[in-house]
């Protein structure tokens, strides 16, 4: 079955980098590799270098909880997600990459009438967009999830909960790979550990990057960053509202009764599934505070720990594994930011904070649209930078799955 | 960071504060009032190395504290 797995990668090609691309995409994460994939396959702009500080796929990428879901609460979100989630189960066909795609269902869980309400409001906005969401009753929920505790260990009732049907989950690192192998078999080249320093300018057009060994000239840079992009934007002298928090997340031995479900709770705070190995991954909010610190301590386990084991009593029993975290950049709408930024040749995507993964191939279409076009994609204008400026923030913070 | 020094009640758990944003101007080649507005409200420095930040002793005294932090490791300088 392993060696089936490992059969089943295919290669990435590696290439002697030049010094000059029609583009040039900063960051080798999940977005700008499925960026660089679509100008390949969409578009036919394969004269394309990702420039990744470390190696593809180890940040944010490689670091989340590999949930695919739509079930958001503003039109213009729902819509951009749910054509994602179409995307995601469509990419095993289109790439023929094994990227272990499953579809589970997520149950999003209430404990308080207030959380009802919010859950009331999410299916029937889901409903009117023509996605799968419905309303379930505490037994309904016990259906789905046996092995929950309706009573949330006596202190976090179940009130109900709201199913999204198609919700999915796909191995992170898998994704990032087909991607990468995608793109790389038709030219684009992947530079891996090399910081980018700076940017080139020309007057106030930005044609290039700066790098540890020697610069790169491009005819569009994007900044497809996760976790330093306060750094990277300030580069090109833009200022944005993102703040990076870190979010930690853990698994546990294998559990072999098996939950089929993503089960969430935003009351509690945290999110569980199993992984394809039968782990149990366990995700929570993220720090209240900014930082760059990549350390889980042992407080955090412990309190994500308490609430997640008040609704799913079996996860007592389990072992923490193996914990790491993730650096977050949580946009002042908690919406994602896509597209121009007002400097000429400088595009940027960030703000993924919480849900970047689901949105890997929809959030990498539509930038290469933009790139090939010039034109901005309908689906991702209303996540312009300039949003904030014509007071239209695209505030979605109760679907984030975190507070 | 797990915990904070708070100068009335002493060293007490993160969970009884409340973060409260960095504390900064809006830098100073920003002239035109209403851009100094927008950056006020909206942006962000996060800065990857040393911010001022306000945390609120929400749980213990109920006071306004001025923080120094180190964002790179999450580690606090300085606290008043």
């Amino acid at each position: 079955m392993v060696s089936e797995h490992i059969a089943s990668l295919q290669p990435i090609a590696w290439h002697e980098p030049r010094d000059s691309y029609d583009v040039v995409i900063i960051g080798g994460g999940g977005h700008g590799l499925s960026t660089a994939y679509y100008l390949a396959t969409r578009h036919g702009i394969t004269n394309v270098a990702v420039v990744e500080v470390d190696y593809i796929a180890s940040g944010n990428t490689g670091r989340n909880t590999t949930i695919i879901r739509s079930n958001y609460a503003i039109p213009e979100a729902i819509r951009f997600y749910d054509h994602s989630r179409q995307l995601y189960a469509g990419l095993e066909a289109e790439t023929g990459a094994a990227i272990f795609h499953r579809v589970k269902g997520h149950v999003w869980i209430a404990h308080t009438e207030m959380g009802m309400r919010t859950e009331r409001g999410r299916v029937l906005m889901n409903q009117a967009m023509g996605v799968d969401t419905e309303l379930l009753g505490p037994a309904d929920v016990k259906r789905l999830v046996p092995q929950v505790d309706l009573t949330g260990a006596g202190r976090y009732a179940v009130l109900g909960a709201s199913h999204h049907v198609p919700a999915a989950t796909a191995r992170h690192d898998r994704v990032a790979w087909a991607f990468a192998s995608g793109a790389s078999s038709r030219g684009v080249h992947l530079i891996q550990h090399r910081p980018v320093t700076g940017l080139l300018r020309d007057g106030d057009r930005v044609v290039g990057v700066e790098t540890a060994a020697g610069p790169i000239r491009a005819g569009v840079v994007l900044s497809a960053v996760g976790g330093w992009v306060s750094q990277v934007a300030a580069m090109a002298r833009i200022r944005l509202p993102v703040r990076t928090h870190p979010l930690h997340a853990f698994v546990t031995n294998d559990f072999e009764q098996g939950l089929d479900k993503i089960v969430a709770s935003t009351e509690l705070a945290c999110y569980v599934s199993q992984t394809e190995r039968g782990q149990m991954l366990i995700g929570a909010e993220f720090d209240s505070q900014p930082s760059f610190s990549r350390l889980s301590s042992f407080d955090a386990l412990r309190s994500y720990a308490y609430k997640i084991s008040a609704l799913l009593p079996f996860l007592r029993s389990m072992r923490i594994l193996r914990t790491w975290a993730g650096l977050c950049d949580i946009s002042a709408d908690f919406s994602p930011i896509m597209g121009e930024t007002g400097v000429d040749g400088f595009l940027i995507t960030t703000g993924w904070g919480t849900w970047g993964f689901k949105a890997i191939p929809a959030g990498g279409e539509a930038m290469a649209e933009l790139i090939a076009t010039g034109r901005t994609p309908g689906l991702i204008a209303p996540f312009g930078l300039d949003r904030f400026r014509h007071d239209l923030a695209m505030a979605d913070q109760a679907s984030a799955g975190t507070r | 960071m797990h915990e904070l020094d708070c100068p009335r009640c002493g060293r007490r758990p993160l969970d009884e504060f409340t973060f409260g944003g960095e504390r900064r101007p809006a830098p100073d080649w920003l002239i035109d009032p209403d851009d100094r507005d927008f950056d006020e409200v909206w942006v962000f420095e996060n800065p990857a190395g040393i911010t001022n930040e306000r945390w609120f002793h929400s749980a213990g005294c109920r006071r306004w504290l001025t923080v120094r932090r180190d964002t790179n490791a999450d580690r606090v300088v300085e606290i008043a």
